[in-house]
């Protein structure tokens, strides 16, 4: 088995995000219309020039003429993608190893979501006709039982928990606050995150991610030609993606503090990319934080933090903006909402703007600079102990000839 | 060796409604006592389901027909037994009959099994959900619950020592398909057509059986008309130490089922070579004599030691601090803002159909390389890996431990919030499901749980069946600790 990646094989000339949030006047085609042109002209090419497309959607549509007919593309191939949550990063995945592959020469992976035009405030499902016997539990209450599992096993008691919990909603909202493409563009109190309704669990309306609408998208070639259309691309360090066989809800050891999936694609991804050393050698993360308890656990799944301190780290500010390892710095998917399909593509696109020194002043990182150049994505589907995970490096420096490890 | 009932069980659900929260609201009406109360999610199939499970409990017995009877079915045109039948996990060969529709079909129901136990051993379930309109008798007086009686060739602990009937077409108590509510006439009526009804039966039964009025040991007059019943019992001659008193005040009249209901309490007190009598007054007269044999006190011992609660046990227990709204709401008598999210989709039936074991018999499937045990039953080992080298596992009886918990207050139910449980199973398996009958300020992780068959809800018509978990040894336990005992030694050695 081997799992050898694509390192430095493939760049990112262009990108595109729209505003995330309840865009009542935008429909599907207007968001990949927006997304695309967006992400064409900071390529500086045609959409008609690009080779191959990947779109990602969980429920707003099907078939590649979701986005071969809203943009007029003339003939080419649209593969559409679907893979939960981590959508978004699964379309840029493939898109990367055709490019890789010399099948094509340029590609677009985009990502888009319509949640709210359904009528409901929470996600709604897609599921196949079943037996009925399904439980039925709500996301929000799947991920729930994170929480008091983590105080129990680390001797975190329930305040401390939904202090760390406050916390990490506290600093993306933080975070959003300074983002203009953010669903949620305001600063919220620790105790108005704390006292807010609950949801499932300890998880209150703000321990939440935002049900959004939204659409990203990235446009790739391979590396030797990323100078022909951009001065300064992003390369693609690793990409790793894993399904797990769904053993949390049958397998009486999975204790609800971790998700494997995610340890496993981290790992590969690490490989992949050379890393030894994340919380040093990243500048930046953007994980999948659908509710803050997931944040807190992905810290030390991602290795950022030790098994049981995550908690301790949170507290401490480590993973603020402003931190030693800037976490989710746009807000993430609490505070920059999270349109399935676009989630992915939105986290790679905080790392274009970051890591390039493209983002606005007054929200860039510090961390970025000589010896730190690289950026993670991670993209979470399904639920805890039953779901799919995707982790991205990205970085803005080729790797000398011969130093790969 | 005699053929004759061989077994019994009786399940009256966790909810109790006090009369006087019904004046609370109404400012009117009510009473003393409570009524038992179905939950929002049971039925008189899944009623039935938890009385059959009950009678089964002590194991041993495995009926060739089952009947199913209630004037309160949850479907018509398909059977309901057969739902009863799959959940029980009932042989194949089993056949599954409905004797649905007056209360007097449930003692028709029993009669046939008895007249056949000699030929074909039986299980008859009767259960019933009276409701009534909101401040109404019937929803004061009456309550839910079921009965279930296995008949036999061999080892009854009653056998029928004489029986009488007496029928005559009068309007007493009548509903048109589709009403919610009963209708009653003058009750005055009905009483004068009881009592000679009754009367007749009552004689030729005695006389068919040999025995006189001073032989009963236990008379039972049931019936859902009050005044009738009283009348009628004043009237038999037997002792007054014989008569079966009333529960009626504490889990109200069990419509269809209370007959059976006083009849399981009788065998769980009496002892053997007892006369007992059951007279039902519904649409007619009808009347079984039965005499308990040397059979019934190890059946009470085995029961005993099994961890079956008796009726008296289940009266005694329930919880009463179900408000009158949550009653309304549950019976659909107020018509509340439903949740705000999609409606439940109805189940597939080939999709159900493929998974009958699971959906309606609980079974895992353990893998015979490893003993990894999945639910539900997959193919293929998540352990080992094997493919196809699985056992199906009846889990229904085995319980288990709450490993956590959550409340989810966004999930769809007619009764939110809805607790999510992850239970892992004694001998190995985990399960996500549904707590119910709970009470959510005493939920711990570490808590005890068993298996209970619940309606899940209702989509398009179609009843949704599964189960969920309750709490073990909770105050309406069915009392099944008899197979969970086997279940966990036998599944011992699993770590997983």
């Amino acid at each position: 088995m081997a799992s050898r990646g694509i390192r430095d094989q493939v760049a990112i000339i262009g990108m595109g995000c729209t505003k995330f949030g309840e865009l009542w006047d935008q429909g599907v085609d207007d968001l990949l219309t927006d997304a695309a042109t967006a992400a064409s002209a900071s390529a500086g090419i045609s959409i008609h020039d690009i080779d191959a497309f990947w779109l990602g959607t969980m429920t707003s549509g099907v078939c590649g003429t979701t986005l071969s007919r809203p943009l007029k593309i003339d003939y080419k191939p649209v593969t559409r993608v679907e893979n939960y949550c981590a959508t978004g990063s699964e379309a840029f995945r493939n898109a990367c190893y055709a490019v890789a592959s010399g099948a094509y020469d340029t590609a677009m992976a985009i990502g888009v979501e319509k949640l709210k035009d359904t009528g409901y405030s929470g996600l709604t499902g897609i599921r196949p006709v079943g037996d009925g016997t399904d439980p039925g539990l709500s996301s929000p209450a799947a991920f729930s039982f994170l929480a008091p599992s983590y105080g129990h096993k680390y001797g975190v008691d329930a305040a401390q928990m939904k202090e760390v919990m406050s916390r990490i909603a506290f600093k993306n909202h933080q975070n959003g606050a300074r983002n203009p493409r953010a669903q949620f563009q305001k600063e919220v109190s620790m105790e108005t995150i704390a006292k807010a309704p609950l949801v499932a669990g300890e998880l209150g309306v703000f321990d939440c991610s935002g049900v959004s609408d939204g659409s990203a998208a990235a446009i790739i070639c391979r590396t030797e030609d990323a100078h022909k259309y951009c001065d300064n691309p992003l390369y693609v360090k690793a990409l790793s993606f894993v399904a797990g066989p769904a053993a949390g809800p049958i397998d009486p050891s999975y204790d609800y503090t971790t998700f494997e999936e995610v340890v496993r694609s981290v790992a590969d991804a690490y490989a992949q990319a050379g890393i030894t050393d994340p919380r040093s050698q990243l500048a930046m993360a953007e994980v999948h934080d659908c509710f803050t308890p997931t944040e807190l656990v992905l810290m030390e799944d991602l290795g950022f933090a030790e098994r049981g301190t995550a908690w301790k780290e949170v507290l401490a500010g480590t993973f603020d903006r402003d931190g030693e390892l800037p976490v989710n710095p746009d807000g993430g998917l609490k505070s920059f909402g999270h349109p399935i399909g676009a989630s992915g593509l939105r986290m790679l696109f905080e790392c274009w703007l970051q890591l390039r020194g493209e983002a606005p002043p007054d929200r860039q990182i510090s961390t970025v600079g000589p010896g730190r150049t690289l950026g993670l994505t991670h993209n979470l589907g399904g639920a805890p102990g039953e779901g799919v995970s995707f982790v991205g490096v990205f970085g803005t420096e080729l790797e000398a000839a011969g130093s790969v490890g | 060796m005699s053929a004759g009932i061989v077994g019994w069980g009786s399940y009256l659900p966790y909810w109790r409604l006090q009369r006087s929260a019904i004046a609370g609201v109404l400012g009117s009406g009510g009473g003393r006592g409570s009524r038992s109360v179905a939950s929002f999610d049971e039925d008189t199939t899944t009623l039935g389901v938890e009385a059959g499970r009950h009678a089964l409990a002590v194991g041993g017995f495995d009926p060739s027909v089952l009947f199913f009877s209630t004037p309160a079915p949850g479907y018509l045109d398909k059977t309901s037994a057969t739902t009863v039948h799959a959940a029980l996990g009932l042989r194949r060969d089993c056949a599954a009959y409905d004797f649905v529709g007056s209360p007097r079909s449930a003692v028709g129901a029993l009669r046939m099994a008895l007249q056949g136990a000699a030929a074909s051993p039986s299980l008859t379930v009767i259960a019933d959900l009276r409701t009534g309109l909101a401040g109404g008798a019937e929803e004061r007086d009456c309550g839910d619950g079921a009965v279930a009686f296995l008949c036999g060739a061999e080892g009854a602990v009653a056998e029928v020592i004489g029986g009488g009937s007496s029928s005559d077409e009068f309007l007493d108590r009548w509903r048109v398909p589709g009403e919610f509510d009963s209708h009653v006439w003058e009750e005055r009526f009905g009483e004068e057509q009881y009592v000679p009804l009754a009367r007749e039966a009552f004689g030729a039964a005695l006389k068919d059986a040999g025995v006189t009025e001073s032989d009963i040991d236990h008379a039972i007059v049931s019936g859902l008309h009050a005044r009738a019943v009283k009348a009628v019992s004043g009237g038999l001659g037997v002792s007054k130490e014989s008569l079966v008193p009333d529960v009626a005040g504490s889990v109200g009249n069990l419509g269809a089922a209370q007959f059976g209901l006083a009849l399981a309490d009788v065998l769980e007190r009496a002892t053997s070579g007892q006369v007992i009598v059951v007279v039902s007054l519904a649409d007619g007269a009808d009347v079984l004599v039965l005499r308990t044999t040397d059979a019934l006190p190890a059946a009470q011992a085995t029961r005993l030691a099994a961890g079956a609660s008796t009726v008296a046990e289940q009266i005694a227990a329930g919880r009463d601090d179900l408000s009158y709204a949550s009653f309304l709401t549950w019976r659909g008598q107020m018509h509340r803002e439903p949740p705000r999210r999609p409606d439940p989709e109805r189940p597939g039936a080939p999709t159900v159909h493929r998974s009958d074991t699971w959906k309606y018999s609980f079974a895992a499937s353990r893998c015979t390389v490893c003993g990894f045990r999945h639910m539900p039953p997959t193919r293929v080992c998540l352990e080992c890996k094997a493919i196809d080298q699985m056992q199906d596992e009846r889990l229904a009886d085995v319980p288990g431990t709450v490993a956590t918990f959550t409340i989810d207050h966004l999930a769809y139910s007619l009764s939110p919030p809805v607790i999510g449980v992850i239970v892992d199973f004694d001998g190995g398996g985990r399960y996500r499901c549904e707590l119910t009958d709970a009470d959510v300020s005493e939920l711990a992780i570490g808590d005890r749980v068993q298996m209970t068959f619940r309606r899940i809800y209702t989509a398009q018509g179609v009843h949704n069946y599964f189960w969920k978990a309750r709490p073990l040894g909770g105050s309406a336990s069915g009392g099944t600790s008899a197979n969970s005992a086997a279940a966990s030694s036998e599944g011992a050695g699993n770590g997983k």
